[in-house]
């Protein structure tokens, strides 16, 4: 099968059992997406998949011929950080780092998804979504983070949001 | 690794035994500014970009992969593991038993001998019995579930209720099993106001993110690298290679990032072992990761408990009486027991004292150690219990701690090194606008919420382990720190450079961290809090030595000596550090704990206030803010000091609403053995939170005068919570985790 991951185009022979996660830590050297459950419960395993975040443990790897794959490593180096990267760095938002890739993967995407106006449990208004603080804890909640750095996750992602919304404005 | 010492013959160590206190400490004296700080991690780069490598995560030449069997059953004795099934999976390269060998339970922190070994007897529904290993994670999936254990069933302990009648007092663990003074009795019956209530909290599991994992590799020379993800290298190293039946010097664990431990990864778990056998047996490297159910099955729970207190008071609230008697369970053979009590030593005073911990054996998983034994449950019970005696006294639950304060050890009679509850109390109240709490319960409705406000105190004890590093500075001037110590999240690696740097006058930048490699010198290990005051006090002394060392090189005394920003400066001169260091300088560092733990009690302190809000209706809780105030001895680096209280407290979350591991009545089996079910707080689940800590040097706990302050943040903060809620709607539940079905009965119209 074929696929981009990190802008990298691949050819690979995927076991049809091999989900994406396994496919990128077991077969490709990208380990820094994380296995905390192989459930979907945890978050952990966040990848963008042609733009979206997924729980790469969910998925097969099979079922993404020719799709746009987007892992942790493909968002930044430790000399290079994407300005969430280097966000979580500041506010502390992590700490033994295990659920780290995930959740900044899943902020990429979540800032995405607010972007095109995508309303979530705690959107007062279904059709003017702003991001607040309930917002950003409600759409990261599937992102467990045992270390517990929930409040510096949300203010670093509120940093970077705010950011954005200046350039834009 | 003493390379650079023996080629120079320059090493040399620096000891301390904490004998006296030690009044100077040259963090205070140093000019580089760094200690304290709140800076960003220095490994902090590594893991926000996925480039920290976790244990499963080191790559390996002909790498085999391990998937772990469990006895599907609670108690039994293995007939037969019939295995052709999986054997005849394509991929399958064998089935590994050895039931002498394999761990039955894993390890408590800190042993140096093997756990209890022998998996053809299964103790506990999940043990680990076997392993498949495959050339692919898949196929050794695959062959795992077809393999069928077969067994001679026994009778088994599976119901708490069923079985506390036959408690027992086990031997002394972390604290013995009792302790009292005075007469209890007598003081309840005289006492003018007394509180008599029981308390349960259930299971609970420290599910870490990262499930425990192992990569088991044999040398040549018959050494096993093994890497782990493990909290305390050293003693872990001990376990493994008498578990394997090798010598100590022949296993090697490798942990330099860990996934979150908590308690969980203090001792060797299965899949260490099973990884080792069968990389032995196929002379082929094996990775195991254990399964996320199979961390809920097989490692260790917090043990379940069920606490009753006793408080008797005069009319004033001085307490005459304080008795806290606690059943905790575990395995049979197995004597760690939750040391609910821990904190009711010394918490408050009374003259008439009572605590007491009793053992029930079931045929559940192992209890051991998760975050803040003892006090994370113990201070549950307790402070719900202060907050029902200030309620009956008409006292405000600060008033109430305050007029119990001791001013010694109220049971050895010894001083306290630092103690600040009092001030946490007051400056939590002043910070959280505790004089607009309503005293009187079920008061503050809003819509279809009622709002309350509690708190609680937090105590700790502190603890000093031996602990050793070394700290070598190059030629370029560079100084890198090297000691078995884990970082688990705690920030170790930031605090150790940050001791250097302070106290050798380097940029952070040009101090390199090593952890996490059993080759390096042996530390305490992460576990009790102690990992900052210790590991930081050998880089302390190691670095002391150096000190001594440039200071020689230059001709002058340590004391006339100022180093700051990679250079020395003295008697008007001032030099390049790496002009006087030669080839290279090394010194190792050794702290160990000494007479002051016995002459001072020393703990941390701290106060929880919470804030929540109950829905009328549906009894669902919403914590709307918290707030910890802390007092911990110096605090080294304040943002990670905050963020491992941010964790603490959200663990109190969680016990005070949400976790609970539900043994099956037949089997003992975890029902809710994932994440899915398991319910740890979420982002949603969790506020802002502020943390606030107050100054403090404590000179009797070690040279850098820090003291513990990873568990302090859980200790009382499910209690603050709960008190909020009967501060809210009037209702009190005694049995942990407070969720809606028992709020609801209770609820006012
Ligand atoms: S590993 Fe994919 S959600 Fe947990
Ligand atoms: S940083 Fe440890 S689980 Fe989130």
């Amino acid at each position: 099968m074929r696929f981009t991951i990190n802008g990298q185009s691949h050819e690979a022979e995927v076991d049809i059992r091999t989900s994406l996660l396994d496919l990128a830590r077991e077969h490709l050297g990208l380990t820094g997406s994380k296995k905390g459950c192989d459930h979907g419960q945890c978050g952990a395993c966040t990848m963008l998949v042609n733009g979206r975040r997924i729980n790469s443990c969910l998925t097969l790897a099979v079922m993404h011929q020719d799709d746009d794959i987007v892992t942790i490593e493909g968002l930044g180096t430790p000399e290079a950080l994407h300005p969430l990267q280097a966000a979580f760095v500041r506010h502390d938002g992590y700490q033994c780092g295990y659920c780290t890739p995930g959740q900044i993967c899943s902020a990429v995407g979540m800032l995405d998804e607010v972007a095109k106006g995508w309303p979530s449990h705690a959107s007062a208004d279904l059709d003017a979504v702003t991001l607040d603080d309930a917002e950003i804890s409600e759409r990261m909640s599937g992102n467990i983070c045992r270390c517990a750095a929930y409040p510096n996750i949300v203010d670093a992602i509120r940093e970077v949001a705010g950011e954005r919304d200046e350039v834009a404005a | 690794m003493s390379l650079i010492g023996t080629l120079l013959g320059r090493e040399e160590t620096r000891s301390l035994t904490m004998d006296q206190p030690h009044p100077h400490s040259l963090l205070d004296q140093g000019t580089q500014g760094v200690i304290g700080r709140p800076l960003d991690r220095i490994e902090g780069p590594l893991k926000v970009s996925g480039r920290a490598t976790y244990a499963a995560e080191y790559p390996a030449e002909n790498l085999a992969y391990g998937v772990l069997v469990r006895a599907p059953f609670g108690s039994g004795t293995i007939r037969d593991v019939v295995a052709d099934a999986a054997r005849s999976v394509p991929g399958v390269i064998d089935v590994v038993t050895d039931y002498p060998t394999f761990i039955r339970n894993p390890q408590q922190g800190g042993e140096m001998k093997a756990p209890t070994q022998g998996v053809q007897k299964v103790d506990y529904h999940g043990e680990i019995v076997a392993i498949v290993v495959a050339d692919t994670f898949e196929a050794a999936r695959e062959g795992a579930a077809l393999v069928h254990v077969d067994a001679e069933p026994a009778e088994g302990a599976y119901v708490f209720a069923a079985h506390r009648d036959q408690a027992e007092t086990p031997p002394p663990d972390q604290i013995p099993p009792t302790t009292s003074q005075g007469d209890v009795d007598a003081a309840m019956a005289a006492a003018a106001v007394t509180v008599d209530a029981t308390y349960t909290t259930p299971s609970q599991n420290s599910a870490a993110m990262e499930p425990h994992a192992s990569i088991a590799h044999w040398q040549d020379d018959g050494t096993l690298v093994l890497h782990g993800a493990y909290q305390m290298v050293a003693s872990d190293q001990s376990q493994l290679a008498a578990a394997l039946g090798v010598a100590k010097d022949k296993v090697r664990i490798v942990s330099r990032y860990v996934g979150g431990g908590f308690g969980s990864k203090l001792g060797i778990a299965p899949e260490s072992v099973a990884a080792a056998v069968a990389a032995r047996k196929l002379a082929r490297p094996v990775k195991v990761a254990m399964a996320r159910q199979q961390v809920f099955d097989a490692t260790v729970r917090r043990s379940n408990t069920e606490q009753r207190i006793r408080l008797g008071a005069g009319p004033d609230g001085r307490l005459t009486a304080i008795a806290h008697e606690t059943l905790a369970t575990n395995l049979p053979g197995e004597d760690f027991f939750e040391p609910a009590g821990i904190g009711t030593h010394f918490a408050y005073a009374a003259a008439n004292r009572l605590v007491d911990h009793k053992l029930v054996r079931l045929n559940w998983l192992l209890a051991g150690s998760m975050r803040a034994p003892g006090e994370a449950v113990g201070m549950l019970a307790l402070e719900a219990a202060m907050d029902e005696l200030a309620e009956k006294l008409q006292l405000d639950p600060i008033e109430l701690r305050r007029r119990n304060e001791p001013d010694q050890d109220p049971e050895k009679q010894v001083p306290f090194s630092s103690r600040q509850l009092v001030p946490c109390m007051d400056k939590g109240a002043q910070l959280f606008g505790w004089a607009d709490r309503h005293a009187a319960p079920a008061s503050d409705r809003r819509g279809e919420w009622w709002h309350g406000m509690g708190m609680a105190a937090a105590v700790r004890s502190n603890m000093l382990q031996k602990s050793s590093a070394r700290v070598q500075l190059t030629p370029e001037g560079r100084a890198i720190v090297a000691t078995d110590m884990t970082d688990i999240g705690t920030g170790s690696y930031t605090i150790l450079a940050q001791i250097a740097a302070e106290t050798l006058g380097l940029p952070l930048d040009r101090v390199e961290v090593q952890l996490g490699d059993g080759a390096a010198p042996p530390s305490a290990g992460s576990g009790g809090s102690w990992g900052a005051g210790s590991a930081g006090s050998s880089v302390y002394l190691a670095c002391e030595l150096l000190r001594e060392k440039l200071a020689k090189a230059m001709g002058t005394s340590p004391e006339s000596m100022t180093l700051k920003d990679g250079r020395a400066i003295a008697d008007n001169r001032a030099v390049d550090i790496a002009e006087l260091v030669g080839d290279g300088l090394s010194a190792l560092g050794e702290i160990a704990p000494g007479k002051q733990e016995k002459a001072f009690n020393q703990a941390s302190y701290g106060a929880h206030f919470a804030e929540v809000k109950v829905n009328a209706v549906t009894g669902e809780v919403r914590v709307e803010r918290m707030l910890g105030v802390f007092a911990a001895g110096r605090i080294l680096n304040e943002k990670t000091a905050r963020s491992q209280c941010l964790g603490g407290m959200t663990f109190g979350i969680g016990a005070a609403l949400t976790e609970e591991l539900v043994h099956d009545p037949r089997n003992g089996k975890v029902v809710n053995r994932d994440l899915g079910e398991y319910h740890v707080p979420v982002n949603a689940d969790v506020p802002q939170i502020d943390v606030h800590f107050l100054d403090e040097r404590d000179i009797h706990a070690n040279p850098i005068h820090a003291k513990g302050i990873g568990e302090l943040g859980i200790s009382g903060a499910g209690a603050a919570i709960a008190n909020a809620i009967y501060n809210a709607t009037g209702v009190r539940v005694r049995d942990y985790p407070i969720t809606c079905d028992k709020l609801l009965e209770g609820l006012p119209g």
